[in-house]
């Protein structure tokens, strides 16, 4: 696959004097991401979308989704401020596109169409950034529990983000980018709606609970979950959660099982700090530089932020990833030095971690 | 399924069956919970203590386990509904005794937030701990917890945000507050993924609790310090 992938480009860089041209809609090729990763390595994801809607004057409480609509230059120097900034990638702005996220400021049946603007913009953005840059259109999570334990139905889900997939692509978004999800069932719908798109995809989960999800999917579960998948994503990853440090010893648990696809780290800068009516992050460029140094050592290969990771803070990841030499993998240890505690000793993937204080499953249902 | 495994509730004794009800709890098994109400109300116990002893008693342990990072939401959800089973039988039972009340709580998530599970945890985990719960849903602008807090006359108001853009709503909610010089007749606990201690305090909330169980203690600790203030 790799070879063929090799020669691909190699060809295409044959026909084009400066850099290799992308062709869309030729199914035998492989898609953007895979390529581009091929060619460059280690690619260049983008920051946070809501920390800088806000600095844009977003009230909070107001869905950032209007402002597809409403305030396309703005959402255009979203973008461009990460192209700017180096990104190879940059994520939509529809990451509650969804009907049932929609709904809440009455636009639930919108989806399809603030999806489509999300990425039109981005497609605009992208094709006048004059080299590759990758339009990935953010999907984000229903914000509903899926059965058994929640009331969502799967099949619902799988509508759900089927249609913002669809408008995603129909605004030309070269992949679609699952992200900040914490269930296995809520991930796995969501291929299902990316399959019935036809998308390649990429699917991150967001570890902020003792090292695992919200819902106690731990870094091995999900190189399992991807694995178990008809239509894999692209890469896999995590995005959000605590902090850089906790993102880490996820990547480090994604390479450990020994996956072969890609692995997406995009970790806050920081943890947030409120001053004088707006969210700051506290981590600072430097910081995040060492971040991206360190994830890409781990085994990371898509590099990127989340909440808090501004232009600034990109810059300095992109002359990192550029400039410093590669290093063999931190120890956890190192980690600490170098970024900070983690949240919790065990991310449960070493049998660590507390006790439980009773046996679960401790017997049988009476008949 | 074996049928050695089977445990027949009624031929437990009273401290055998609060036991086995503590794992029953932990294991989400609702109807098993159920019975085991309506055993401790056949042989007498009072209302009051059943819910005390045998249901806040195991949901403290998962909520314990939850706080350690050894139970996760799925299975906390499933411990939390099992109660309410119970809680359904108890209810009325407990109005019609006139048993000691805990506290009350009006509990939201805020304005743009659909995100309600943390919200649901707390509220169910307060339920379990023995507070009064009025929940306002999702997508509370501020008109709305003003008046609940009117209308019902909470100890407590918990707000709740999972997004970075709604965190700071929190804040538009307390200042109103404080205008309308109503912030110090009530307990104001915050929680959600992205907040932190330093965000609670910044904003003016009492306490950001950092979930489900600590937000029990959190409103625990409160309501008795209250308590201790209008006796002094």
């Amino acid at each position: 696959m790799l070879m063929k992938i090799m020669k691909w480009i190699h060809s295409a860089a044959h026909d084009s004097a400066t850099q290799p041209v992308f062709i869309k809609g030729d199914i035998s090729m492989p898609d953007l991401l895979t390529l581009m990763l091929a060619q460059k390595g280690t690619l260049l994801a983008d920051g946070a979308t809501g920390t800088n809607l806000f600095n844009m004057g977003l009230m909070s409480g107001d869905a950032p989704e209007m402002w597809n609509e409403e305030h396309p230059e703005k959402i255009a120097a979203l973008y461009k401020g990460a192209v700017d900034a180096g990104s190879d990638i940059f994520l939509t702005n529809s990451f509650g596109a969804n009907a049932s996220r929609l709904k809440l400021h009455d636009a639930g049946h919108r989806a399809f169409e603030l999806s489509k603007i999300a990425a039109e913009i981005g497609r605009e953005v992208a094709d006048a950034a004059g080299s590759t840059v990758i339009v990935a259109g953010s999907v984000g999570p229903t914000g509903e529990i899926m059965e058994p334990v929640g009331t969502l139905k799967h099949a619902d889900a799988v509508e759900m983000f089927h249609e913002t997939a669809a408008g995603l692509k129909a605004g030309g978004a070269d992949i679609a980018w699952l992200e900040t999800i914490s269930a296995a069932e809520e991930f796995r719908a969501a291929a299902e709606g990316f399959a019935l798109a036809d998308m390649a995809w990429v699917g991150t989960m967001s570890f902020d609970t003792a090292g695992r999800t919200m819902m106690g999917v731990t870094s091995k579960d999900m190189a399992a979950l991807v694995a178990s998948l008809p239509n894999p994503p692209v890469a896999f990853g995590a995005n959000c959660g605590t902090g850089a440090s906790d993102l880490l010893r996820t990547v480090q648990g994604f390479v450990a099982t020994g996956t072969e696809i890609p692995i997406v780290a995009k970790g806050n800068a920081g943890i947030p700090k409120y001053h004088d009516g707006h969210i700051h992050y506290d981590g600072t460029p430097e910081l995040m530089a060492d971040y991206a140094a360190l994830a890409r050592d781990s085994g990371a290969t898509i590099i990127g932020g989340c909440c808090g990771t501004m232009p600034d803070h990109l810059r300095l990841m992109r002359e990192a990833l550029d400039t410093r030499p590669r290093q063999s993998a931190p120890t956890l240890d190192a980690i600490v030095s170098a970024l900070g505690p983690f949240s919790s000793d065990s991310d449960g993937t070493d049998g660590g971690g507390p006790p439980a204080r009773r046996k679960r499953g401790g017997r049988s249902r009476a008949a | 399924m074996s049928e050695e495994d089977d445990i027949i509730l009624s031929e437990l004794d009273d401290e055998e069956l609060v036991q086995q009800m503590f794992d029953d709890l932990y294991d989400g098994l609702k109807e098993e919970i159920e019975e085991g109400v309506n055993i401790l109300l056949e042989r007498g116990w009072a209302p009051y203590d059943i819910l005390t002893k045998a249901l806040v008693g195991g949901m403290t342990i998962v909520g314990a386990d939850f706080r350690d990072g050894i139970l996760f939401v799925p299975e906390v959800l499933l411990a939390a509904n099992a109660m309410k089973g119970g809680m359904f039988i108890l209810k009325p039972l407990l109005a019609e005794t006139g048993a000691p009340r805990v506290g009350k709580m009006v509990i939201g998530t805020v304005k743009g937030d659909i995100h309600d599970i943390g919200k649901n945890l707390v509220a169910m985990m307060m339920e379990g701990a023995g507070f009064e719960v009025v929940d306002l849903g999702i997508n509370n602008p501020v008109e709305n917890y003003l008046e609940a807090m009117e209308a019902e006359g909470p100890d407590i108001v918990g707000m709740s945000a999972l997004l970075t853009t709604t965190m700071p709503y929190m804040k538009v909610v307390i200042d109103t507050m404080v205008e309308k010089g109503i912030r110090d007749d009530y307990i104001v606990l915050v929680g959600g993924a992205p907040l932190n201690e330093e965000f609670g305090k910044a904003i003016g909330a009492d306490a950001y609790c950092r979930d489900a169980a600590v937000a029990v203690e959190t409103a625990k600790e409160f309501v008795a310090r209250k308590h201790n203030q209008m006796s002094a």
